[in-house]
């Protein structure tokens, strides 16, 4: 999906780009860690054949690119339509699809369209498989918060985060571990307004992905030179160490091995 | 015996967007439909901005994008109050400006509880229990229920005095069909307005749309104005934007 300005609309807690943060694809020589896209390529794997998907808006849409040609996953966007393919090429953009960022895309063999009562429906009525979502902040216990700071002066936005973050049947996260100022952005309570309640099951960041689980979060994989202690450190948090087995069922491959420490 | 039904043909069509939307009045409650620019009826809002209605209470997804539509009429006082999920986006100037200003109200609602609640309004549902909301802010203040084990807040039903939402093509019973994504709040917004007023590329013959493929039945349209062909169509067929 190159050629789409993701920065436009990107996802809460995804950063903005900015004039010297030229968006997405920056590098970061100065952080440990995956950058977007690497991130995106390890969520992909995990996303297994048959599944119904939505990728919301932002970073998570990055995923998209690095799903395996050829695998049947099919994407649901909430402005009305599941099978959603690439970005079109130039000189081919339809003014009429649209994704949910409002970026250009296409329709692949088997899509479907439908009004937005019934795309949902397909969320809180259970259909879709899993979400990817972008974050402010995600509590020990899941809780979810990425619509709005409460700062003064912010204009609140929602959309259909609400809605995804509690109809999928798996809601993920795809952020950053610390924000811009350094702060963590998983924690033991959300304190920016909440978007759902106990609603994430898993946490993919730069520097290593956390499962919700009833005990807290849990370390189930670390990338680059991070440890589990500095992870501790840097979130403040009690973490469980589960990076002993693998993820659960994801495509494992030599690219992923390749990630771990 | 005179027939009377005989000269009583059902035709919803209109000469233009400025007859279809006359009269609308001030403090009018206007759905608009769309998602973004896709399936925002520009025409019928541009008649909608001179024809002057004012104080209006706009439902729509969005706020507006750039300089038209939504934004125009943003931009030329005529709104009080939006009801919508998602109104800051990076184009959303002109709806930023006003309520940062203070002229225009904001009611945000969860996209799926906006999309329902106007479905319940069309549908004949007093309230519904929704799960999307609880445990947020969106939850204060009202009823709550434990289901089977799960948690749900009641809204209520949204309903309008006009609806205003772009089709494909309809006949002139009002029969309406969509392209791919610019369908998204039409058939609900059509069905949950005492009026719905639809912009359309084309009119075609009675008949000529095919039964099984319309979207929207005519009983929920009231009148209809056919505005052209997009640029980027051609007879029908898609040739892509211009640059």
């Amino acid at each position: 999906m190159s050629g789409l300005d993701r920065g436009a609309l990107d996802g809460p807690g995804l950063d903005r780009p900015t004039p010297d943060r030229p968006g997405l694809d920056r590098p970061a020589p100065d952080r440990p860690g995956l950058d977007r896209r690497a991130l995106a390529a390890r969520i992909a794997q995990d996303i297994p054949e048959g599944a119904i998907v939505n990728l919301g808006i932002g970073a998570p849409t990055l995923i998209a690119d690095a799903l395996p040609a050829g695998l049947e996953i099919i994407l649901h966007t909430e402005n009305g339509m599941l099978g959603m393919g690439p970005a079109p090429e130039p000189g081919l953009v339809d003014p009429d699809l649209m994704n949910a960022g409002k970026q250009p895309v296409t329709e692949l063999p088997g899509a479907s369209y439908f009004h937005h009562a019934d795309s949902f429906g397909m969320m809180r009525g259970g259909h879709l498989d899993i979400c990817v979502l972008g974050a402010f902040q995600v509590s020990e216990r899941g809780d979810l918060a990425n619509w709005h700071t409460g700062a003064p002066g912010a204009i609140p936005a929602v959309g259909g985060a609400m809605d995804l973050a509690i109809g999928a049947k798996s809601v993920w996260v795809m952020t950053d571990l610390l924000t811009r100022d350094g702060g963590s952005k998983l924690v033991a309570a959300c304190t920016y307004p909440l978007t759902g309640v106990a609603c994430v099951s898993r946490v993919y960041t730069d520097r290593a992905v956390f499962d919700v689980t009833a005990a807290g979060l849990a370390v189930t994989e670390v990338f680059g030179d991070t440890t589990l202690d500095e992870l501790r450190g840097l979130t403040g948090l009690e973490l469980q160490d589960a990076t002993g087995h693998d993820g659960e069922g994801h495509r494992g491959s030599d690219d992923t091995k390749g990630m771990r420490s | 015996m005179t027939n009377t039904f005989e000269v009583a043909v059902i035709s919803k069509l209109r000469a233009d967007a400025s007859e279809a939307i006359a009269d609308v009045g001030d403090g009018a409650t206007v759905m608009i439909g769309g998602f973004g620019a896709a399936g925002q009826p520009v025409e019928l809002i541009d008649a909608l901005i001179a024809q002057g209605a004012s104080d209006l209470t706009i439902v729509s997804n969005n706020a507006g994008n750039g300089d038209t539509g939504i934004a125009a009429l943003i931009t030329a006082g005529r709104v009080r109050r939006v009801v919508c999920s998602f109104p800051r986006q990076a184009d959303s100037h002109a709806f930023d400006a006003a309520y940062r200003a203070g002229e225009v109200e904001l009611e945000l609602v969860p996209q799926g509880n906006l999309a329902e609640r106007i479905r319940a309004a069309g549908a004949g549902i007093g309230a519904f229990f929704t799960p999307t909301g609880v445990g947020t802010t969106v939850a204060e203040g009202k009823e709550a229920r434990t289901i089977d084990g799960r948690d749900y807040i009641l809204e209520y039903p949204l309903r309008a005095d006009v609806a205003l939402i772009s089709a494909y093509r309809a006949d002139r019973w009002g029969n309406l069909v969509y392209r791919r994504t610019a369908r998204n709040f039409g058939p609900l917004m059509a069905a949950a307005a005492r009026t719905t007023v639809v912009q359309v590329d084309e009119v075609v013959e009675l008949g000529a749309l095919d039964p099984e493929a319309v979207v929207t039945p005519g009983i929920f349209v009231d009148r209809v104005v056919e505005v052209g062909e997009r640029p980027w169509l051609r007879d029908g067929e898609f040739v892509g934007a211009p640059a």
